[in-house]
């Protein structure tokens, strides 16, 4: 016994975490190296072109170190109107629509063809894109906010009604037992027992998509649906880049007090 | 006995004063919706909105069928899509992890100094959208895969530092001590004491990540950041719809997948 004990190795090694055998290790090095050398190779970079891009760059970080706020103040304050209209709106019009797709997604509440037509909608929501969705709606309603706060409205029902159809199949059934059992309707039933479980939630998840909302609408303008993005990639076409500083400048500033302020509010809810 | 008679015959949920001012609130915010709707439908050309069942008729039978025949050619821009989502990633991460550790206030060198520099780059990180950050690299080292990844990686710092930096700070401090109790140095601490404990996390923050990424960058070429986008803008801008529907189809098959195979690395790690 106390032989075996010399054997021991005198020096500790960590053990792997993850992959435990040797040859798989090696196999999932070996085939991450060889990615990143086949993707690598993919990338086709005109060191010319970025040689020539570097002192637009030094530009850029010029006009975002002196950023020029007055000269196209008026055009950036119709931008962020329209975002901050759009955001509103269409948060409001989101949650609206998506509180009864989101009841009716909550297998505990509804029949089966009703949380599929209803689950199905939300998927259709969350699978496209934002910005995809602003191009076909701005194909079809023309330029602008308009466009802008269909898109953030329809992507605010993806969103929402999921988490709000999740939290429904959460709430505690004995609540919604006890309601039954005094012999109320669906609707009775939805109001008494589902509502005062999940209303603090629904506030809370309304205030963060009103954040996410303005972030999106701040990009949807790029393909033409409106708001401050509009406005940004105008000042980036011209290469008028002490104003897109400033207006980057404002953007963060707007994400920054509508994340803060959000958070908050949900912490002071909850 | 005779203070019963103040209470109301019937059972109510709140008191008339809270009750008021949570009308006060709703109606508040009616007023709200109703004056932001007004500011932003204030240049809406409304026979453009009314027309808007006819175009959607329109485009929806010029993309049916969708054209089979262009798969092949979108092979190439699907591949670079994947990689700049990938090269990304690993650069977002490569760039995230030193600023995660200056960040956590368990790890930070100095609290007074590094930490706010690392915590301002987090924010700055996150607060641009990635279609901004590569509108602006497109600009400034042209078009193509690079301003595509550069994009991606700068995006992926804010998101990756703060949910990294936020585990760093809930790790379990008596593992920290035992470690050094030992007689270890700094970075033997922070070898075998933090890293072990971070890893999981480390891992499932990184591959939420890349998942996000494969759906950023599938529209990074909107703006001339390369990859299957870049297909896209020009089937939209000849207004082949047939074609915008195959690479939509792509791109939703690429995001089911790449959510499918981070959902199940995760359940694996965790």
């Amino acid at each position: 016994m106390t032989a075996e004990a010399t054997n021991y190795p005198s020096t500790w090694r960590r053990p792997p975490q993850v992959f435990t055998t040797r040859t798989t290790r090696y196999a999932l090095y070996g085939g991450i190296v060889l990615y990143l050398i086949l993707a690598s190779l993919s990338i086709d970079v005109d060191w010319q072109r970025v040689y020539i891009g570097l002192e637009r760059g030094q530009r850029f970080v010029m006009g975002f170190l002196q950023p020029d706020f007055t000269s196209r103040w008026n055009e950036i304050v119709r931008g962020l109107t329209e975002s901050l209209t759009m955001t509103l709106t269409s948060t409001v019009v989101g949650v609206l629509i998506s509180v009864p797709i989101g009841i009716g997604a909550a297998r505990n509440l509804v029949p089966a063809p009703v949380y599929y037509v209803c689950r199905s909608i939300i998927a259709v929501s969350r699978a496209l894109q934002e910005i995809i969705i602003a191009i076909f709606l701005v194909a079809m309603f023309g330029f602008g906010p308009f466009a802008g706060f269909l898109t953030l409205s329809f992507a605010t029902i993806g969103f929402l009604a999921k988490l709000l159809a999740d939290d429904i199949e959460e709430i505690d059934a004995r609540q919604a037992e006890a309601i039954r059992s005094t012999g109320a309707s669906w609707f009775q039933l939805v109001n008494y027992a589902v509502q005062p479980q999940v209303m603090p939630r629904l506030i809370g998840l309304s205030l963060y998509r009103l954040d996410i909302n303005f972030r999106e609408s701040s990009v949807i303008g790029i393909v033409g649906a409106g708001g401050i993005g509009a406005t940004l990639n105008t000042a980036i076409d011209r290469y008028e880049y002490d104003d897109a500083g400033a207006i980057l400048l404002i953007i963060s500033g707007f994400v920054l007090i509508a994340e803060y302020g959000s958070s908050t509010i949900r912490k002071y809810l909850q | 006995m005779s203070e019963i008679s103040h209470y109301s015959e019937l059972w109510t949920h709140r008191t008339p004063k809270s009750r008021l001012l949570r009308w006060t609130g709703w109606v508040a915010l009616v007023a709200l919706f109703i004056w932001c709707w007004q500011l932003m439908t204030a240049n809406t050309i409304w026979y453009f909105v009314t027309d808007a069942p006819r175009q959607a008729a329109d485009i929806g039978s010029r993309m049916f069928p969708p054209s089979l025949a262009y798969i092949p050619e979108l092979m190439v821009p699907l591949w670079d899509t994947i990689n700049i989502a990938t090269l990304g990633t690993v650069g977002g991460v490569v760039m995230a992890v030193p600023v995660a550790f200056l960040a956590a206030r368990n790890t930070t060198p100095s609290a007074t100094f590094l930490r706010p520099v690392a915590l301002f780059i987090i924010v700055a990180s996150r607060s641009i959208n990635a279609l901004i950050w590569a509108l602006l690299l497109v600009a400034i080292i042209g078009p193509g895969l690079l301003a595509g990844i550069v994009a991606i990686a700068l995006r992926s710092i804010g998101f990756i530092g703060k949910l990294l930096y936020e585990a760093i700070e809930e790790i379990d401090h008596r593992q920290v001590e035992a470690v050094s109790a030992i007689g270890a140095s700094g970075a033997q601490i922070l070898s075998f004491g933090i890293v072990p404990q971070i890893t999981p996390a480390f891992w499932s923050i990184s591959i939420f990540r890349w998942d996000i990424n494969i759906r950023e960058s599938t529209i990074l070429g909107l703006v001339g950041a390369g990859g299957i986008g870049l297909k896209l803008q020009a089937s939209l801008n000849t207004l082949a719809w047939s074609q915008v529907t195959t690479i939509l189809i792509l791109i939703l098959g690429t995001v089911i997948v790449s959510e499918w195979v981070s959902s199940k690395v995760r359940r694996a790690i965790i």
